[in-house]
């Protein structure tokens, strides 16, 4: 499905992604984990299109189709899905006025017939029991006042709605409580399938025991130095990264 | 019962005798402004004496004043003797059909859907009989009278009404009130007039279905709306669809009178020619509206989408005299490219008990400069009075400005008031993350600007709300990204 091949990339002046190399199946979930401050989240905005990234060098294939030529939108609209590390707060914009407008967006590029308010409504309910999202946060505005939990339970309930293909989750977990860390995980168990993937965003090997990755890989210093299986993630836990980085010193460009 | 086609001819030989339709050549005054270009528009309307004494107050006023400087913008220098006073209002060219009209203007309509044959009378095209919104018009206006409505031209009341329009005319903005209020007073061509009786409640908006007949509406409209005690209406002015016009100064006075226990509901769309991108050619508008509660426990309520003109002034007021009377100002003011907007409200809390509410939203992008100015005044006698204001700004870019400039003064100390004031910016991160979605730029920005004016536009009779709402996402259309 996505295929990365040595990707470079800088913000402002300073090169961030140093050659990263990644392919991910339909139906696998790969963990990515790695030092504070390695670019997992660059490497994820980049995937996005956020355009205070540049891209140095490298190529981006999301089934067929070169992902670095795209708008950020005709990417989502493609199926590539990020659950922001930060989420934004848009005031005065409800959650279901946007996702409304996000899904008929995206149906309009795939030529899929609008969804009127009741058949909207309708998947609105079904999505939000799947995640166990509670209903009163769905009328306010998009995350404004949202408690850090939250918001990240609204990124995956808005993952549920819009059904990407390749969903990237930034430190989704980060910030939920024990609960909440095991509902979300369950939403995204049900939501995986054999069409679509996940890139997991993680320091903590706690979510990779509800979600099994397949693969789990290292990022350090905008490079991918170590990637094996979930047991991987257990030494890291046990380990930390040092025994990683010494093994491999910082490398110039 | 009549038909279709007799009211139409009644409506066109109304308007012949109106002198709406007239010989061009022979109904433009001379450029310039003098004693004798009031007599003749004041003769070709075929006005009494006391119309024309009233008018030459305020030219004399006129020529007593000198232009404002305290606006946060500069003046530009405007020639007085350099246009014509008076003309026939059909005197804009006539196209023979749509394909004629600019395809610019044309995509803006289809933008907005307005009806074809609205499309043809808002261009310029001339319009053949069988005109449904006429007759639609011509209906309405038979119910109303039944209710004892007058809802008429300015003209019309003068000669058919004219102890109602003696009384009232000038009461709320006298004839010296502001350079360009007394410029209006002086040599306004028309505008709308409206009374509704006692205990009546107006079954529809005024105008929705008149909207058409704004054509004209032009350069100096003078509204005069008396609701009488307990009764309530809710007009409109104004029109989504972009308004050309030749004349670049447009200089309006509004004046709205609540009896006791009356409610006015006043919203506008403004949506005149604002110039091109360095803001030539566009209109100055500058409108003078100030509206009084003048029983106990009335209510006016001004709403406002201020989108066009290349330089807005103007300050709705409510002079809230009676007791327990309610004033209420909601807006939205637009400004981008060059564009100045210098707006905002005055509300005069005189009675016990009064409340006033201010609810700004100003959005700038480009170079534009949209300033809110609001004063708060307090009277002595006005005990318990109550404002809350909400004054917010919305930055699109960065070479534009917003500034509010709000003004309190209060000599009674029961007097509560509360004012807050937001500036925020359309983060570039909000954009991305709408984008991530799905959402292009251009649809991302209309969102949350949408969000961002729902309180007003909620103010707003829910088709002209409608309107308004893709009138905003057109005109900032190309304003970010
Ligand atoms: N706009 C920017 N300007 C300068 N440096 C930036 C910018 N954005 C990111 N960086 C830097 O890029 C590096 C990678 O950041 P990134 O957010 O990708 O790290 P991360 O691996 O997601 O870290 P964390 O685990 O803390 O979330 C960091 O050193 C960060 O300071
Ligand atoms: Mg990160």
């Amino acid at each position: 499905m996505l295929t990365i091949k040595n990707l470079n990339a800088r913000v402002e002046d300073k090169q961030i992604l140093k050659g990263i190399n990644l392919k991910v199946n339909a139906g696998e979930v790969h963990a990515i984990m790695g030092p504070n401050g390695s670019g997992k989240s660059s490497l994820a905005s980049v995937l996005a299109g956020r355009d205070n990234y540049e891209v140095l060098e490298g190529e981006v294939d999301l089934d067929g189709k070169d992902l670095l030529e795209m708008s950020p939108e005709d990417r989502a609209r493609e199926g590539v899905f990020m659950a922001f590390q930060y989420p934004i707060e848009i005031p005065g914009v409800s959650n279901i006025n946007f996702l409304r407008t996000a899904l008929n967006e995206i149906r309009a590029y795939r030529k899929l017939p609008q969804l009127d308010a009741k058949q909207f409504l309708k998947l609105s309910k079904e999505r939000q029991k799947l995640v166990e999202f509670d209903a009163k946060l769905v009328n306010r505005s998009l995350n404004e006042g949202f408690s850090g939990g939250e918001k990240k339970r609204n990124e995956i309930f808005q993952l549920a709605m819009l059904e990407p293909k390749l969903c990237v989750l930034d430190e989704t977990d980060s910030g939920l409580d024990i609960d909440a860390l095991r509902i979300v995980s369950n939403g995204v168990n049900k939501l995986r399938s054999k069409d679509n993937a996940f890139i997991l965003i993680t320091h903590y090997q706690r979510l990779l025991e509800y979600i099994v990755p397949d693969f789990v890989h290292v990022l350090y210093d905008g490079r991918i130095i170590k990637s094996g299986t979930k047991e991987l993630a257990l030494e890291l836990e046990e380990k930390g990264y040092d025994w990683l980085k010494e093994s491999f010193r910082e490398q110039p460009v | 019962m009549e038909t279709n086609d007799q009211l139409i001819q009644d409506i066109t030989t109304q308007e012949y005798e109106y002198g709406f339709i007239t010989d061009i050549e022979m109904d433009r005054a001379p450029n310039g402004l003098n004693e004798d270009t009031i007599r003749y528009i004041s003769e070709k309307k075929n006005e009494p004496e006391w119309m024309l004494k009233w008018r030459m107050k305020g030219y004399e006023a006129f020529l007593r004043q000198d232009m404002p400087t305290w606006q946060n913008f500069t003046l530009p220098p405007m020639d007085f003797q350099g246009i014509s006073y008076y003309a026939a209002p059909r005197t804009k060219k006539k196209y023979e059909s749509l394909d004629e009209v600019d395809p610019e203007l044309l995509a803006t309509f289809e933008k907005l859907g307005i009806p074809l044959n609205e499309q043809k009378v808002l261009s310029g095209v001339a319009v053949d009989a069988v005109f449904d919104s006429i007759s639609v018009a011509t209906t309405y206006k038979g119910k109303l009278k039944e209710m004892g409505i007058i809802f008429c031209s300015f003209g019309e009341a003068v000669q058919e009404y004219p102890d109602l329009v003696k009384k009232y005319l000038g009461s709320v903005v006298p004839h010296s009130d502001n350079i360009f209020a007394s410029l209006n007073t002086a040599v306004f061509s028309d505008g709308s007039f409206v009374y509704i009786p006692k205990g009546v409640r107006c079954p529809m908006e005024l105008s929705t279905y008149f909207r058409i007949n704004a054509e004209n509406t032009g350069q100096f409209e003078r509204t005069l709306i008396i609701a009488d005690e307990g009764s309530y209406v809710s007009y409109l002015e104004g029109c989504t669809a972009p308004m050309r016009d030749e004349n670049q100064l447009h200089a309006a006075v509004v004046e709205l009178i609540a009896l006791e226990g009356a409610e006015i509901k006043y919203s506008t769309v403004q949506n005149w020619y604002p110039g091109d991108k360095e803001g030539r050619g566009g209109i100055y508008n500058f409108v003078t509206k100030r509206g009084v509660c003048r029983g106990a426990n009335s209510k006016i309520s001004w709403t406002q989408v201020e989108t066009g003109s290349s330089i807005t002034w103007k300050y709705p007021a409510v002079i809230l005299q009676g007791d327990n009377s309610t004033g209420e100002f909601y807006s939205i003011a637009v400004t981008k490219n060059k564009q100045v907007a210098d707006t905002g409200t005055k509300m005069h809390h005189i009675g016990k008990n009064t409340r006033s509410r201010i609810i700004s939203k100003g959005i700038s992008a480009g170079h534009s400069n949209n300033s809110y100015r609001g004063l708060v005044q307090v009277g002595a006698k006005a005990d318990n009075a109550r404002n809350f204001t909400q004054c917010d700004s919305l930055l699109l870019g960065a070479e534009c400005s917003a500034n509010t400039f709000p003004y309190i003064e209060t000599r009674n100390n029961t007097a509560m008031v509360e004012h807050e004031a937001t500036t925020s910016k359309i983060g570039e991160d909000q954009i991305f993350y709408l984008n991530q979605r799905g959402i292009d730029s251009e649809k991302a920005v209309a969102l949350i600007v949408n969000g961002y004016v729902k309180e007003v536009l909620n103010q707003l009779p829910m088709e002209f709300a409608v309107e308004a709402q893709k009138l905003l996402s057109i005109t900032l259309e190309g304003s970010v990204g």
